[in-house]
C-alpha cells in the first residue's frame, strides 16, 4: 500500500482537472455510455436542485492519521490543509441561521485539527440535534493525547460513525492499512464500554461500509445483519446501523480503478444500475459541503473535485441561504456513483 | 517452418515466402473485416446477455423471470444461492458465470476461504461422478473374468 497521498506523490491524478477529464473522456466522449446529464434529461430529472438544507457537511482538514486505498479526500499524514478557528466560527454562525438540524464533520481525521473539541462544544451550545463524527477508530488508540475520545464524546453526545470494510481483518487492512484492522477493533470496544452503539443506547454509533475493490456494494441491511453477527461472535462488539456507501471513480479510488484496468467495467456497472428513485433523494438536495478554507460545494466528492457550488455566494462568509437555494447542483459522471442501485450517501442507502 | 527452408533451394524459398507473407496479410485483414477477437469467450458480452430477449422475446422473458425468482431469498438465504451458483460456474465451466458469481459474492462480503470452499465442494461432486462409475468398471471387470 502506498504510504502518501497522490498530492505528495505529485500523481497527476491529484489535479482535479484532469480526473474530471477522465470523467469525461473515452467512453463517455465517444458515448458508449450516456452522460450523467443526458441520463437525467432522459429522465426528465435534469437540472438537479437543491430542497430544504438539512445537513452541514463540514470537512475540517485533509490530514489524517490513515492513507487509505480508495480513499476519495486524498488524506494521509503529509497532508496539511486544516480549518482555523474563523472558519469555524462562520459555520457556526450559518448554523443558527439556517437552522440546518445536523452537522457532519469529516476529514482528513477531523480529530487531528487541534480546534476539533471547541468546534464541537461551540456546536453543541447553538443547539444542532446531531453532531456527527466520521471517525477512522484508528485516531483514538493511535496516541495517548486521543484517548479519552469516547469521554469526549459521551459528554457531547456526538454520534460516531466509523468506516469498516469488512468483518475480517485481511479485507480491512487490505484497503485501509496494515494493523488497522486491530486497533479498530480495540477503539469499538472502548466505545461499547463508555455505553456506544449499545441497544437503545442514546449514544449512537454506526458503521460505514465501502467496498474493498472494483465492485458495487451488496444490500445494505443484509450486510448490516452479517457484520452485526460476525463482530458480537468474535468480539462481543455492537453497533446501531450500517450505512453502505459506494466508492466513487475519484481520486486514489479513481488511480486504483485505472491501474487495475477496472475503471470502463466499473463505469458499466454503475450507469446499468442507474436508479431515478435514487436521484430524487441524492445527498446534494439536502446537503453542504464546507472544505477546510471555507469554500461551499454541493457535496464532498465535488469538493475533492473542485466543483464549487454554482452561485454567486460561493464561501461560508458570504452564506445566503436564499440565493444558494435557486442554484444548480454541479454534475459529472462521478454522480452515477450516489445512483447505483438502491442508492448512495453519506447516511448510507436513499432508494 | 525453418527445417522445411533448409531443404528449398532459392526458388523455392522465395515461392514460399511470397505465399506465408499473403496467408499472413490475408489472416490479419479477416480479422479486421469481421471485427471480431480470436476466441470464443468476450467478456464484454456478459453486459448483452439480456438481448437475447431481442429474439425469442417470450421465452427470454420467462427465463429471466425464473432466473430472478430462483436467486431471491427464500427457504435458502441469497447469500446461499450465490455460493451455490459460484460452485455450479465452475462446474459447467462458465467463464461469465464465474465472472459474474465472483463479483456477486464480493458485493454480499463473501470472503475468499468461503468462494474456495464452494468451488471445492463442486470439484468433489464433479470427481466423484467420475470415480462412482469405476463401480461400473470394476463390475463389467468382474463379470467378463473367470
Amino acid at each position: 500500500m502506498q504510504l502518501k497521498s497522490l498530492k505528495k506523490r505529485e500523481n497527476e491524478l491529484a489535479n482535479a482537472k484532469r480526473q474530471l477529464e477522465i470523467l469525461s473522456n473515452g467512453i463517455f466522449q465517444n458515448e458508449e455510455l450516456p452522460k450523467f446529464s443526458t441520463k437525467l434529461k432522459v429522465q426528465n430529472q435534469f437540472p438537479l436542485k437543491p430542497k430544504t438544507l438539512e445537513i452541514l457537511q463540514i470537512n475540517v482538514g485533509y490530514m489524517c492519521n490513515q492513507v487509505c486505498a480508495h480513499c476519495h479526500v486524498d488524506a494521509g499524514p503529509d497532508r496539511k490543509e486544516i480549518m482555523t478557528r474563523e472558519t469555524m466560527q462562520q459555520c457556526l454562525d450559518v448554523i443558527k441561521e439556517t437552522g440546518a438540524h445536523t452537522l457532519d464533520l469529516t476529514g482528513g481525521a477531523p480529530e487531528m485539527n487541534p480546534d476539533f473539541r471547541w468546534f464541537v462544544e461551540e456546536a453543541t451550545k447553538v443547539g444542532v440535534k446531531d453532531v456527527i463524527v466520521r471517525s477512522n477508530l484508528t485516531i483514538i488508540t493511535a496516541n495517548k493525547k486521543y484517548n479519552d475520545l469516547p469521554e469526549f464524546f459521551k459528554k457531547h453526545k456526538v454520534h460516531v460513525i466509523s468506516s469498516m470494510p469488512h468483518w475480517t481483518e485481511g479485507k480491512t487492512d487490505q484497503q485501509r492499512g496494515d494493523g488497522v484492522f486491530n486497533a479498530s477493533i480495540k477503539a469499538l470496544k472502548m466505545l461499547n464500554a463508555v455505553g456506544y452503539g449499545m441497544p437503545n443506547s442514546e449514544l449512537k454509533l454506526d458503521l460505514v461500509y465501502n467496498p474493498s475493490g472494483a465492485f458495487l456494494p451488496g444490500d445494505q441491511a443484509a450486510l448490516e445483519a452479517d457484520f452485526k453477527k460476525a463482530l458480537f461472535t468474535n468480539f462481543e462488539i455492537q453497533f446501531h446501523n450500517l450505512f453502505s456507501i459506494t466508492n466513487l471513480p475519484i481520486s486514489r479510488f479513481l488511480d486504483y480503478l485505472i491501474a487495475s484496468e477496472n475503471y470502463e467495467e466499473y463505469m458499466y456497472n454503475l450507469v446499468e444500475a442507474f436508479n431515478p428513485a435514487a436521484v430524487d433523494n441524492v445527498m446534494c438536495t439536502n446537503t453542504l459541503s464546507v472544505s477546510w478554507d471555507g469554500w461551499l460545494y454541493d457535496c464532498d466528492f465535488n469538493q475533492m473535485l473542485g466543483l464549487k457550488v454554482d452561485s454567486s455566494v460561493e464561501h461560508i462568509r458570504n452564506f445566503n441561504k436564499e440565493i444558494l437555494s435557486k442554484r444548480t447542483i454541479c454534475i459529472s459522471q462521478h454522480c452515477y456513483g450516489c445512483t447505483a442501485g438502491a442508492g448512495s450517501s453519506c447516511q448510507g442507502t436513499v432508494a | 517452418m525453418f527445417y522445411m527452408v533448409i531443404f528449398m533451394d532459392f526458388g523455392e524459398y522465395e515461392e514460399f515466402r511470397r505465399i506465408f507473407t499473403s496467408f499472413k496479410e490475408y489472416y490479419k485483414n479477416s480479422l479486421k473485416y469481421i471485427n471480431m477477437s480470436n476466441t470464443y469467450y468476450e467478456p464484454s458480452d456478459l453486459r448483452k446477455f439480456g438481448n437475447i430477449t431481442e429474439w425469442n422475446e417470450e421465452l427470454g422473458e420467462k427465463f429471466f423471470d425464473y432466473y430472478g425468482s430462483v436467486f431471491e431469498e427464500g427457504a435458502l438465504t441469497a447469500r446461499e444461492k450465490s455460493l451455490i451458483a459460484l460452485a455450479v460456474s465452475h462446474v459447467v465451466k462458465c467463464p461469465y458465470c464465474i465472472d459474474a458469481y465472483t463479483q456477486d459474492g464480493l458485493k454480499r462480503g463473501i470472503t475468499k476461504e468461503e468462494m474456495m470452499e464452494a468451488v471445492h465442494a463442486g470439484a468433489a461432486i464433479e470427481s466423484g461422478a467420475t470415480l462412482v462409475h469405476s463401480v461400473q468398471m470394476m463390475n463389467k471387470y468382474k463379470k467378463l473374468s473367470m
